[in-house]
């Protein structure tokens, strides 16, 4: 991976690489010149670590599946349906939701950087930021799916959504057979990150 | 701009690798360059399409060798020295030196949450930009635009047709706030462009892309 590039030919541990030298050196230039408090860094990494991640996405998801009405104000007016289960705010403030069926299928991308709808997903995973989806997912989104084990047939639409702009999308995927009678908290259970972008499908036996 | 950033339709990048046990950051410095780019965008010193131009104005070879935090390490190194807060000099020295402008707004910890979940919308009021020149069902061409400044218009719909799928409403448009700090709101649309519109023979079966483009960069086809 080109993020280990600079790790080659040093000591484990003795000593710091260059990139990481100079964030230190960043770090505490900012700190000293008062433009940065220390403690809203922790704040910050701390939030996407442990709170804002793709269980809220999916909670979004299963109770879409369960609320015939939510699931229509979803797909009408994602941000307002959206924030009503509390997640709003940065990289996320206008949402849209697509719905996947038997014959269209969606997935999300963006070709020019990585636009991804934080206050449902969290940070975007590497293989979102690089340069292999990037670039392929637009002109070849069955071969990038059979990379994630995803397999359509060909009578299957497939849109690819590149998020140029400041809207974001998350993707509704199809309720798998089999889990009627599940709660929200079951089917939340068994959603994942990549049916919400579009590159997964969402099984049973998650 | 046309950079390394604008990837869509490239080949010979490898696989996808996608790794289900991803960690969240990879190393401590990635958490560092994450955070501090966010605490100082909040700082209003610029805006985010003046950020990411910083990130795309990475010489193409480099950018294609690096990970997204090193883009974004670049992207915040570029945007302080240009706008003299930290100077590559002070880096280098790892030190302050001369004057340290004072800056406005700072962000506490206390403000970090109520921040992120108010977020900043680039949506903007209708009223602002007229009727929209397109509706849905319109046939559209992107316009063939190559600017060296900052755009949103990939490379790969250039030239290309296709039809408006959606209105979504009035929104920021990139090229002149990142060059200028200029709004100029303007209607956002989905637009639909098939994959032989595209690609030509070479476009998967039954696929299509959607891309969000303005006003400023469609014409009726």
């Amino acid at each position: 991976m080109p993020h280990d590039r600079h790790h080659h030919d040093h000591d484990h541990g003795s000593e710091l690489t260059e990139t990481e030298l100079r964030v230190r050196t960043l770090e505490s230039l900012l700190v000293e010149k008062g433009y940065v408090d220390p403690a809203a860094l922790d704040v910050l990494v701390e939030t996407y670590e442990k709170n804002v991640g793709p269980r809220n996405g999916a909670r979004v998801v299963a109770k879409a599946w369960t609320d015939p009405d939510y699931k229509a104000w979803l797909l009408k007016d994602a941000s307002a349906a959206i924030a009503s289960l509390g997640y709003t705010g940065r990289q996320g403030e206008d949402m849209i939701v697509l719905e996947n069926t038997d014959n269209v299928h969606n997935m999300v991308v963006c070709t020019l950087c990585s636009c991804y709808p934080w206050p449902v997903l969290g940070l975007p995973p590497t293989w979102y930021k690089a340069a292999p989806y990037r670039a392929r997912s637009v002109s070849q989104p069955r071969s990038v799916l059979a990379e994630f084990d995803v397999t359509l047939p060909e009578s299957t639409e497939i849109r690819v959504w590149d998020s140029t702009a400041e809207t974001r999308y998350m993707i509704l995927p199809m309720r798998p057979d089999g889990t009627d009678g599940w709660s929200a908290e079951q089917l939340a259970d068994i959603v994942t990150r990549d049916s919400m972008i579009g590159t997964g499908l969402v099984e049973k036996s998650a | 701009m046309n950079g390394a950033h604008d990837l869509g339709g490239g080949h010979g990048h490898g696989p996808i690798a996608p790794d289900p046990n991803e960690p969240l950051f990879h190393a401590g410095w990635e958490r560092k360059a994450f955070s501090l780019t966010l605490a100082m965008g909040f700082t209003g010193q610029w805006n985010i399409d003046q950020a990411r131009f910083a990130r795309e104005s990475m010489a193409p070879g480099r950018y294609l060798e690096t990970t997204y935090y090193e883009h974004w390490l670049h992207g915040l190194e570029v945007l302080l020295a240009e706008r003299a807060l930290v100077s590559e000099a002070e880096i280098q020295a790892a030190e302050s030196i001369g004057e340290t402008k004072p800056l406005p707004r700072i962000l506490n910890a206390a403000d970090v949450l109520p921040a992120l979940q108010k977020g900043g919308s680039a949506k903007r009021d209708e009223s602002t930009a007229g009727q929209p020149k397109f509706q849905p069902g319109a046939h559209v061409t992107a316009r063939n635009i190559n600017p060296p400044t900052h755009t949103r218009v990939p490379r790969y719909v250039r030239g290309r047709t296709g039809v408006i799928d959606r209105v979504h409403g009035v929104f920021v448009f990139p090229d002149t706030h990142s060059k200028t700090g200029d709004e100029r709101p303007q209607w956002l649309y989905a637009v639909r462009f098939e994959g032989t519109e595209l690609w030509g023979p070479d476009a998967e079966v039954g696929a299509c892309v959607y891309v969000d483009l303005w006003d400023d960069y469609l014409d009726p086809a």
